[in-house]
Order: C-alpha cells, then structure tokens, then sequence
C-alpha cells in the first residue's frame, strides 16, 4: 500500500511516495539518494544506519517511513555547513577514526546524538546516580558508543576523536590521554 | 514483509477500537521489536495502529506519593527522569543496562513490556517453535540452550523473557494498566507475563486489542534499589541472568521489607518470592544472603548448556543484597 509522505531531510523537505512496508533507510537511500545512513545489518543491530530523528539518535532501519511523515531527519551528510565538516567529522579525520569508513556516517550521527544527551544530564549504565553533570570519560564515551559497530575495529581512534570533541562541547569534561 | 495499512492513532479509545474490531491488526509502538519481527517474518499484520505519539508521555507524582508512568514515554526519557533516579533507581539502572543509546530514545514503555524472546530458533522460521507456531515443537529443549530457562519452564517452551525493565519493575511492585473495549483494567507486573504451560504463544495475559495505558510504582519511602545484570561483554547485550532488589532496612539494621527479581532465567521476570520471605527480618549477612538464594534456587533445573546459569543466579543475588545492605 503506496503513502505520500514529506520528510524534512537535512534541512530540505522532500516529498516522496512510499510502500508502507518501507523503512525510513530505504526511503532516505533509495528514494531520496540520501546515502549517507548505511545499511549494515537492517535489523538494529550494528548503528551503520544511525541518523538524528527530531535531535535524537535512532537507528533508521527499525523506523517505517510512513511513520515518519512530517519528521525532520538530520544525516551525516546534512550536519556539516556546505564547505565546511561538523567538528565530529574534522575530529573523526584528525584521529583516523575509521578504516573503510561504512559505520563512520552512523558513529559520527550518534556520537552528535549522545552529546546533546550528556549536556541534557542523561545517565548511563556507567553513571546512572542521581548528580547532573556528565563527564565523558573514555568509560562513557566506550558505553554510550556501544550501539556503533566497527568491523574494522577502529575503536581506539573513534574514541580519541570523540573524546577531542567532548572536551569543548560538553561542560565538565576535560581531556584524557 | 506482507503488505500492510498503517494509521496514526489520534486517541487511545480509538487505538483500541481500531485493533479490537480488526483481527491482524497490532498497535506499532517504537517499532524496534515489531519492526524487527515483520522483517523476519515472525509477524504478519495486514493494519499497524500507530500509536507513538499518543499523549501517554507523562511521568507524574500522584497524590499519595506513587508514579504513574505513560505508556509511550521513551526509555530514555525515562532513565533520565528525576523522580525514577532519585526514587526508583532500580529501574533507571535496568532501562540503561538494556539495548543501545538510538534503540532507547526509540523504545516505548509499553512495547519494551511486550518485546518477544530472543530464542533463536523463535526467530528463524525453518526450525520448529511452539512459540511461533503452537504445536510444532520446541527446537531448543534438545538443541542449543545456553541463554535458556532455568525456572518455571515447561516440556513446550524453555525460553526466556528478555527485557531489563520488567525485571526492575517486578521487584517494585508495579501495576501495568491497560484499556480494553470494555474499560480500564489494571493488574500486578509479575500477573501481567505468563509462565509458558502449554500455551507459549502467549507471553501475556493481554487480550488482542487491549492497549497498555501507563505502569504504577507504589511509593516506597526508604527504600534502596538496585539491578546488576551479567552479560557476554561490558555493554549492548542481553542478560545471561540478572537481579532487581529493593531492599528496606530497620534502625537497628534489620531486614523490614525486601524484594528480589531475576531476569535471564524465565519465561517472565521472576519473583524470588521464597528468598524474600527467608529474609525478611533477619540481619543482613552474607551468609543469611546465599542461604536464602539458594532455597530460591532449589526449583532451578539446568537443560545440556546452561546449568552456569544456576550459581550465577544464586552469586549475583548474593552480590547485590551485600551491595545495597552495606550503602
Ligand atoms: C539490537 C537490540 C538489542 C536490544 N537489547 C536489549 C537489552 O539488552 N535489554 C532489553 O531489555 N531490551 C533490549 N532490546 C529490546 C528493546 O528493548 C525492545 O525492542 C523495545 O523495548 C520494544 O519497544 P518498542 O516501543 O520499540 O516496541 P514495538 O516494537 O513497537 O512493539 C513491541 C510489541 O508491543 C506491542 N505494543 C507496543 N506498545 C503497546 C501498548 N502501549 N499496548 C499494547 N501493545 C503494545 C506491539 O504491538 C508489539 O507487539 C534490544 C533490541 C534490539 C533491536
Ligand atoms: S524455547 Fe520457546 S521460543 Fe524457543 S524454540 Fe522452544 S518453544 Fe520456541
Ligand atoms: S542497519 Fe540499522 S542498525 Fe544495522
Ligand atoms: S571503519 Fe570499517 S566498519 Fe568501521
């Protein structure tokens, strides 16, 4: 059964038909040749899919697009200005935080994602006390990170590119090396 | 995936007429589980009722000192909220042990309730399931069982539920509320899943077409929570076993009140009810602790791979009981 929807994508809204059976990364890539948002394993697993759906990280793969009518989605190719990269893809640069590169878009969406949830004071399984301030150690960073998959194991540098990050977005953190 | 009609929900009344009238309709929550399972082919329905944005999004404090919780509030939301860290820390810990950061600000309170077991062979349909299919056959009773039941299993179904959150809300003595086509109805979390019997196709006791309105938490001034969960790695994965305690103790350090939950080992969350009364009134002590665990545990009984799941079960209550007594 075939829905007219408009999404708001990365600033521009777009206007598409769709099977209700479609999921919002289908529609962003095949409909829309958004590719950014890749498909890993399509089941909510693995975080390659990951865009921001109103602010908040959420894996597209598990979304149905119909459901998504009216939302404003922002992916790793809409977060950075027209020449210029968000300073989450300048730090995933700086540090090699990728291999292949097919989790990056996916990483670089959720880690923009999980800072605007530490200044809003969310805890994790990490530090789930009641205080308001969240320092993003490598222990949180590692935690709040875990829904991004890396095959080529980039691990290491992902989190040394987000923790630079961390340090100038999120108040409270300093540095580790 | 069959072809289907989707529809917003605009009130709850609605939602519920809607998928009571229709018998292949389901209500789509967040839509990370159904989602999932009409990928995989589990669930087939012809019409999803969105029900996502329905203003059941409230945490509220209600006069004589209990939370009432909506249904569709986020399980992100609420970890983060003030009243369940400060109060209910239990399932704030619960909800941040399950899933991944995206799936939680996606996951809704009451589809987390009512996510399905992650049995593989329930989730590949070339193999027997009497879950799937009533009647066919449990493939993992002699097949591989390490992630399955070590209490309250049948001969027809031995898996487990898999959701964190029930488990703290098991030991907090939650209400899940529901509306029908006749009304509004409410019953205790641990009345609310079902053991498998002979009828695992049911998880719950809810009917087709009754929609879970909001969840309950009884005040509990004083009271000390807590949920440790031992899984294969640090984070981002299922509960091999897991343990829920609220634990509230005298002036003199006695054990007034305790409540114990394990997940990981049943068909629904399960009240160590045996445990607790053993407890209850004693002094806290490690060895008063392993007593009562293992009594709890004398009903276990392990399939080929899981008998790990026994002990483990019995040390990670012991753990948290001398954590929580020693705050
Ligand atoms: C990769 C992965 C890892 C996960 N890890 C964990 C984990 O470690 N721990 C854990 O606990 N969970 C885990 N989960 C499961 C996750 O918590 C559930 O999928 C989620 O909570 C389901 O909520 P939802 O709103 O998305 O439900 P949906 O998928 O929308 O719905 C689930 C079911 O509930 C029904 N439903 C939804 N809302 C209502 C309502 N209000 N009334 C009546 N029926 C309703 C739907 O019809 C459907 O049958 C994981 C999931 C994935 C994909
Ligand atoms: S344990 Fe239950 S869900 Fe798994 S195969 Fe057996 S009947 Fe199906
Ligand atoms: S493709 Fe969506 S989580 Fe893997
Ligand atoms: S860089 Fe290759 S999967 Fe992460």
């Amino acid at each position: 059964m075939d829905a007219r929807i408009t999404l708001k994508v990365d600033g521009a809204p777009r206007t598409l038909t769709v099977d209700t059976r479609t999921t919002l990364l289908d529609a962003l890539r095949d409909g829309l040749d958004v590719t950014s948002p890749k498909k890993g394993c399509d089941h909510g697993q693995c975080g390659s899919c990951t865009v921001l759906l109103e602010g908040r990280r959420v894996t597209s793969c598990l979304l149905l697009a119909v459901a998504e009518d009216g939302s404003e989605i922002t992916t790793a190719q809409g977060l950075g200005g027209d020449d210029e990269l968000h300073p989450v893809q300048q730090a995933f640069l700086k540090h090699d935080g990728f291999q292949c590169g097919f989790c990056t878009p996916g990483q670089v969406c959720s880690a923009v994602g999980m800072f605007q949830e530490a200044v809003q004071g969310h805890p994790s399984h990490v530090t789930v006390g009641s205080g308001e301030g969240v320092e993003l150690s490598d222990e949180e960073i590692r935690e709040r990170m875990s829904g991004n998959l890396c095959r080529c194991g980039a691990y290491v540098n992902i989190v040394a590119a987000i923790r630079e990050v961390a340090s100038n977005t999120v108040p409270g953190t300093g540095a580790e090396s | 995936m069959k072809p289907f009609e989707y529809l917003r929900a605009r009130d709850a009344a609605g939602a519920v007429a809607a998928v009571t009238g229709h018998p292949g309709a389901s209500f789509l929550g967040g839509g990370t589980n159904l989602v999932d399972h009409m990928k995989l082919g589990i669930t087939a329905p012809d019409l999803l009722i969105d029900i996502a944005r329905l203003p059941l999004d409230d945490i509220e404090e209600l006069a004589d000192g209990s939370v009432r919780i909506g249904a569709t509030v986020r399980n992100s939301d609420l970890a983060a909220h003030r009243l369940i860290r400060e109060r209910h820390r239990v399932l704030s810990e619960a909800l941040l042990a399950g899933a991944s950061g995206q799936l939680r600000n996606m996951a809704t309170t009451g589809g987390n309730l009512l996510q399905r077991t992650r049995c593989t062979y329930f989730q590949d349909l070339g193999t027997p399931c009497n879950k799937r299919e009533p009647g066919s056959g449990c493939s993992a009773l002699e097949g591989v069982n390490r992630d399955h039941a070590v209490l309250g299993a049948s001969a027809s179904c031995v898996a487990v539920h898999p959701s964190d959150m029930a488990v703290a809300l098991a030991a907090l003595d939650a209400r899940v509320v529901v509306l029908g086509p006749d009304g509004e109805r409410s019953m205790q979390l641990t009345e609310f899943h079902r053991l498998p019997g002979d009828a695992p196709e049911r998880d719950t006791v809810l009917e087709h077409g009754e929609l879970i309105t909001a969840l309950e938490l009884p005040a509990r001034p004083g009271a000390l929570s807590a949920y440790r969960k031992v899984r294969d790695r640090a984070s981002y994965a299922f509960a091999l076993v897991s343990v829920a305690a609220v634990l509230e103790l005298d002036q003199d350090g006695t054990i007034r009140e305790v409540r114990l939950a394990l997940g990981g080992v049943a068909h629904k969350p399960w009240r160590a009810t045996l445990a607790e009364s053993l407890l209850r009134g004693t002094q806290p002590s490690e060895e008063n602790f392993r007593e009562a665990a293992q009594a709890e545990l004398r009903s276990a009984s392990a399939l080929r791979d899981n008998a790990f799941k026994i002990p483990m079960a019995r040390n990670t209550m012991v753990a948290v009981l001398r954590d929580l007594s020693g705050r």
